[in-house]
């Protein structure tokens, strides 16, 4: 949608030419497109797809690892999460902390995010810079060097990036230790960040260790969107990424399981930065990635009608009806290669109980796995969610996203493309079936913030042992 | 579009089309030629919109060089692609050949930029048959329409002691209007998969909207309920009212809030700007149905209203949609006198308590108007300094040399009536005055010495060769648009502002930094344990 820099054309020709093809262009009425989605396969086992999206010429390139948090050795909490940071420092070919300057120089905008299950390095940047970002990842990948002093300073960054995201953040510290308690035995209840005293221990070794157990074109996937086609970026690929080196070793070990939920576990916070007393709600739940067929998908539909919104029935019962709460909602993440979790909120109205709006809370729960949803609310919560499928073509990072994060996850294209006909199978039956089982108790965990009494403060949950 | 197999061959044309159209401006357009059969070129027209899926092929299929570079290829793939498409006007074809050489093909090539790719984005000024006007990039792309829009006003027209209510108002647009009360409201705007928010800046209050176009005339009939009839119901009121103010309980608890409300309260204390966006716990108490009212009437007009509509829409429909929506309002608002205004001068610096391992700082300066001449060349020295992204000189010294924080940036906020350089940080607590000292240091280095040629050079690289990024999206077309039309540019400044962007010299970088870094001027104020205190706790 966007005028190239460049040149401008003689203006009367181009003004005639406008004026022409404009005439034409306002007679084409196209239906509804859905993005038109490529994949293949690099002969090192790096699997590719592009995502065309011709109206603007930028692309946004991603590459997705297959490897998150939840494989980090234990003791070593956040190192996947450290690497990534690292991976900004230097090649052979890139010098000390050049890597995001080059990039910017370039027009683009660079950065990376890690998951339990995933990390992914990312580059927003004009099409025509698109194979020298791919030069760059693909030298990263294999090429990183290290200093120590680059490390010992990044590792204060990361504490920083700790306290501005959990310590500074009572609602984080819950989050934290909920997580915890919900999962017994998987690694997907030690913080992504990593705990503070295992992070100030992270090294060198222990990044490189890391980085070379798991960072190969076989263990990856490329995502490109934007502006381009499958047969621009095959030539482009092949000439940097495929040039490397499968890692026969590469792929992630399994992760333990967990034992059945036999128990609901409660966690009580107070911290005097908390303000507001909150209560919340954790369930344990398949994901994606390990449903059953079309129960993701009746999760996603009971959660929007229990938890998402105004409309909701949780919103409608504590807020609008009893006046108990001043907000409550919820969600539910599908996204985890090994499980998935459901999560409620409410803060309480001034003056009333937390029981009281647990008791409220659970009374709607109870209520849906006893009778169901209705059909007009499954109706209108399977609108809301083929709709929110078209509105995200319209943005070239969402679709590369959600493409990347399937697909790190073992998911299929055909599979995300599928979804919104998934969804739109899902009976109310499905729907009631999906909250008997997940909204059992015994697969919960129970979190309250309370401001503490007497403004005693809270200290840090662990104090960091180096400094 | 029609589909995705061409669509993978225009790409190709497309980084054609500026060398091919360049070798074209060589041959002027000549008018057409009287003896040309007008049907027949009218029917090429015609004949190339329904068959605009094999005119693409044709054209784009060969290499952009080839088509780029050869005018006689062009001419061929043209005739081609007339055998292709229809024996009737063959005959016409010598005749209508040259006109067609530097015409009708050329547009066809750019039309693939148009509809399929649109490189070339089209702004056009659509005027409602009652007067109405807005900006509109047309893009069929996508069944979706995004409109954007802001009356001029925002939060500095909250009345004394009713602070916070143009963002209570914010909140009350989808709580219920004409019949429809707030559940009824929101159960048709989710029926619909509508969109639509409110926020509130110091200077407009802005609105959202989008919709797909399966549902478009539904959803605006909804939009303009909520802009002309909102209900204000006196349930619908206290919930909102309640939701406001344990956002503030938060908020008075949150240090990067607090931080950047002190700074906006040192720095224009008495004005319109230093008070609380959001208002306090007695303002939002204070806050009526009647004062909603009120301040809907008074700033929701034609005369303060901007918008910018983006997507699946025509000009006549949008005309439509405008008069529709926003054509009751009335014609003149309201809006109370704000004066001009600059931050305190001085230097100042403010500590808030607050029990927290990680102080957080905010700092800054006053910095050009929007259209001051040398407001560009700060732009691109904020960049230089502690924009975005990680290659400022702030992240640099901050974080990539010390470790000293996560985040550390600062950015221009050039407001209607003042403008300001700001920025933050957040360092554990015994190291945030070595991240200040560090930040003023910066300040004070590139106010004597200017940048470097190589880091002029990398900013503005950066600046002109990622501005496309900022328009991918129809919601990121929109928001960009909005924001030029409510500073008052034409809808040339997008071809223009690259330029603008490059015009900026070292000797224009060095005058402006000794004035833009005035590190004596500087406000900081910082929420975090007292000094000692936080030495103490690490």
């Amino acid at each position: 949608m966007q005028s190239p820099p460049g040149p401008r054309l003689p203006s009367l020709l181009l003004w005639a030419l406008l004026m022409l093809a404009t005439s034409l262009a306002v007679t084409t009425r196209p239906a509804a497109a859905a993005p038109k989605v490529s994949e293949f396969t690099l002969g090192n086992g790096m699997r590719v797809v592009v995502i065309s999206d011709h109206r603007a010429p930028v692309v946004t390139h991603m590459v997705w690892y297959r490897v998150g948090a939840a494989d980090e050795p234990k003791g070593v909490s956040g190192i996947a999460h450290f690497l990534e940071h690292l991976m900004f420092k230097s090649t052979d070919k890139i010098p000390m902390g050049e890597f995001s300057k080059i990039i910017a120089k370039l027009g683009g905008q660079d950065n990376a995010f890690t998951g339990h299950d995933v990390t992914s390095y990312f580059q927003r940047i004009a099409k025509d810079k698109l194979s020298t970002v791919m030069e760059m990842e693909a030298d990263r990948m294999v090429n990183l060097r290290l200093t120590e002093k680059e490390v010992s300073t990044e590792r204060d960054v990361i504490l920083e990036e700790r306290r501005s995201r959990i310590e500074n953040n009572p609602n984080a510290i819950l989050d934290e230790q909920m997580d915890a308690a919900l999962f017994t035995n998987h690694p997907y209840g030690i913080p992504v960040i990593g705990w503070e005293h295992e992070m100030a221990g992270l090294s060198q070794k222990n990044a490189l260790d890391f980085y070379k157990r798991y960072y190969a074109p076989n263990n990856a996937i490329l995502v490109v969107a934007g502006d381009v086609t499958a047969e621009d970026v095959k030539p482009l690929a092949e000439r940097t990424y495929g040039k490397l080196p499968a890692n026969p070793g590469a792929g992630r070990d399994p992760r333990p399981k967990e034992p059945p939920f036999r128990a609901a576990r409660r966690v009580d916070l107070e911290d005097p930065r908390a303000g507001k007393a909150s209560f919340h709600r954790d369930y344990v739940a398949p994901s994606y990635s390990t449903a059953l067929p079309g129960e993701a998908e009746a999760l996603d539909l009971l959660m929007k009608i229990v938890a998402d919104g105004a409309t909701s029935r949780i919103y409608k019962a504590l807020v609008v009806d009893q006046e108990i709460a001043s907000s409550a909602g919820g969600a539910y993440d599908g996204s985890g290669l090994d499980s998935g979790k459901i999560s409620f909120y409410a803060v309480p109205a001034d003056g009333v109980e937390l029981a009281k709006v647990e008791a409220a809370l659970d009374a709607v729960l109870e209520d849906i796995i006893a009778k169901g949803v209705t059909a007009a609310e499954l109706e209108r919560a399977k609108n809301a969610y083929i709709a929110e499928y078209v509105y995200d073509n319209d943005n070239q990072a969402t679709l590369a996203r959600r493409y990347g994060w399937s697909l790190a996850l073992g998911r299929t294209v055909a599979q995300v493309l599928a979804w919104p006909d998934d969804i739109a199978k899902v009976t109310a039956e499905a729907v009631k079936q999906a909250a008997a089982t997940c909204l059992d108790k015994r697969r919960s965990v129970t979190g309250t913030l309370r401001p503490a009494e007497n403004g005693k403060p809270a200290q840090p949950l662990v104090r960091n042992g180096r400094t | 579009m029609a589909g995705p197999e061409w669509e993978s061959d225009m790409s190709l044309s497309r980084y054609s089309t500026v060398r091919l159209l360049r070798a074209m401006s060589a041959v002027p357009l000549e008018p057409l030629p009287p003896d040309v059969n007008r049907t027949a070129v009218g029917w090429v027209k015609r004949s190339a919109t329904q068959h605009l899926t094999t005119c693409i092929k044709v054209v784009g299929s060969r290499p952009a060089e080839e088509a780029g570079l050869d005018p006689t290829y062009v001419e061929n793939a043209l005739v081609s692609l007339m055998h292709l498409m229809h024996r009737k006007y063959r005959n016409e074809l010598p005749r209508i050949r040259r006109y067609l050489r530097c015409g009708t093909l050329a547009a066809l090539v750019l039309l693939s930029t148009l509809s399929g790719s649109a490189n070339a984005m089209q702004i056009k000024t659509v005027k409602s048959p009652g007067g109405i006007e807005a900006w509109l990039v047309e893009d069929h792309s996508n069944p979706l329409l995004a409109l954007k829009y802001a009356f001029e006003g925002g939060n500095s027209q909250d009345p004394e002691g009713k602070d916070g209510l143009a963002n209570f108002l914010s909140a009350m647009l989808d709580e219920g209007a004409g019949d429809l009360k707030a559940s009824e409201f929101q159960e048709r705007m989710e029926d619909i998969a509508m969109r639509m928010t409110h926020e509130d800046s110091k200077d407009a209050f802005y609105g959202n909207f989008e919709t797909l176009s399966a549902n478009r005339d539904r959803a605006v009939e909804l939009l303009r309920l909520a802009i002309t009839a909102p209900r204000f119901d006196a349930d619908a009121v206290e919930r909102i009212r309640k939701q406001l103010q344990a956002n503030l309980v938060y908020a008075d608890r949150d240090p990067e809030k607090v931080a950047a409300r002190e700074w906006y309260a040192v720095a224009f204390e008495g004005h319109a700007y230093g008070r609380p966006a959001q208002g306090t716990q007695a303002s939002v108490s204070a806050i009526t149905r009647d004062d909603l009212e009120a301040y809907r009437k008074r700033v929701f007009a034609r005369s303060s209203l901007k918008v910018v509509a983006v997507g699946d829409i025509s000009e006549a429909e949008l005309g439509l949609l405008l008069d529709k929506v926003f054509g009751s309002l009335p014609a003149k608002d309201g809006l109370a006198t704000v004066p001009q205004t600059a931050p305190a001068a001085g230097g100042r610096e403010k500590h808030v308590e607050m029990d927290v391992p990680q102080s957080v700082a905010v700092f800054g300066v006053g910095a050009m108007p929007r259209k001051d001449p040398d407001f560009m060349t700060a732009f691109v020295l904020n960049q230089l300094v502690g924009g975005g992204g990680f290659a400022s000189r702030l992240m640099e010294e901050v974080r990539e040399k010390r470790g000293l924080a996560y985040s550390v940036y600062s950015y221009i906020q050039p407001f209607r009536h003042t403008s300001v350089l700001s920025g933050s940080v957040a360092t554990r607590g015994d190291a945030v005055e070595k991240s200040i000292d560090l930040i003023r240091a910066e300040f004070t280095r590139i106010a004597d010495n200017g940048p470097t040629e190589e880091e002029l050079a990398n900013t503005k690289s950066y600046l002109t060769g990622s501005y496309a990024l900022r328009f991918d999206s129809n919601v990121k077309i929109a928001s960009q648009l909005l924001g030029l039309m409510e500073e008052g540019f034409g809808t040339d400044y997008v071809e223009n502002r690259n330029k603008l962007v490059e015009a900026v010299t070292m000797a224009d970088a060095k005058r402006v930094a000794r004035r833009l870094f005035d590190a004596k001027n500087l406000i900081v104020t910082i929420v975090g344990r007292p000094p000692a205190a936080a030495a103490d706790k690490g």
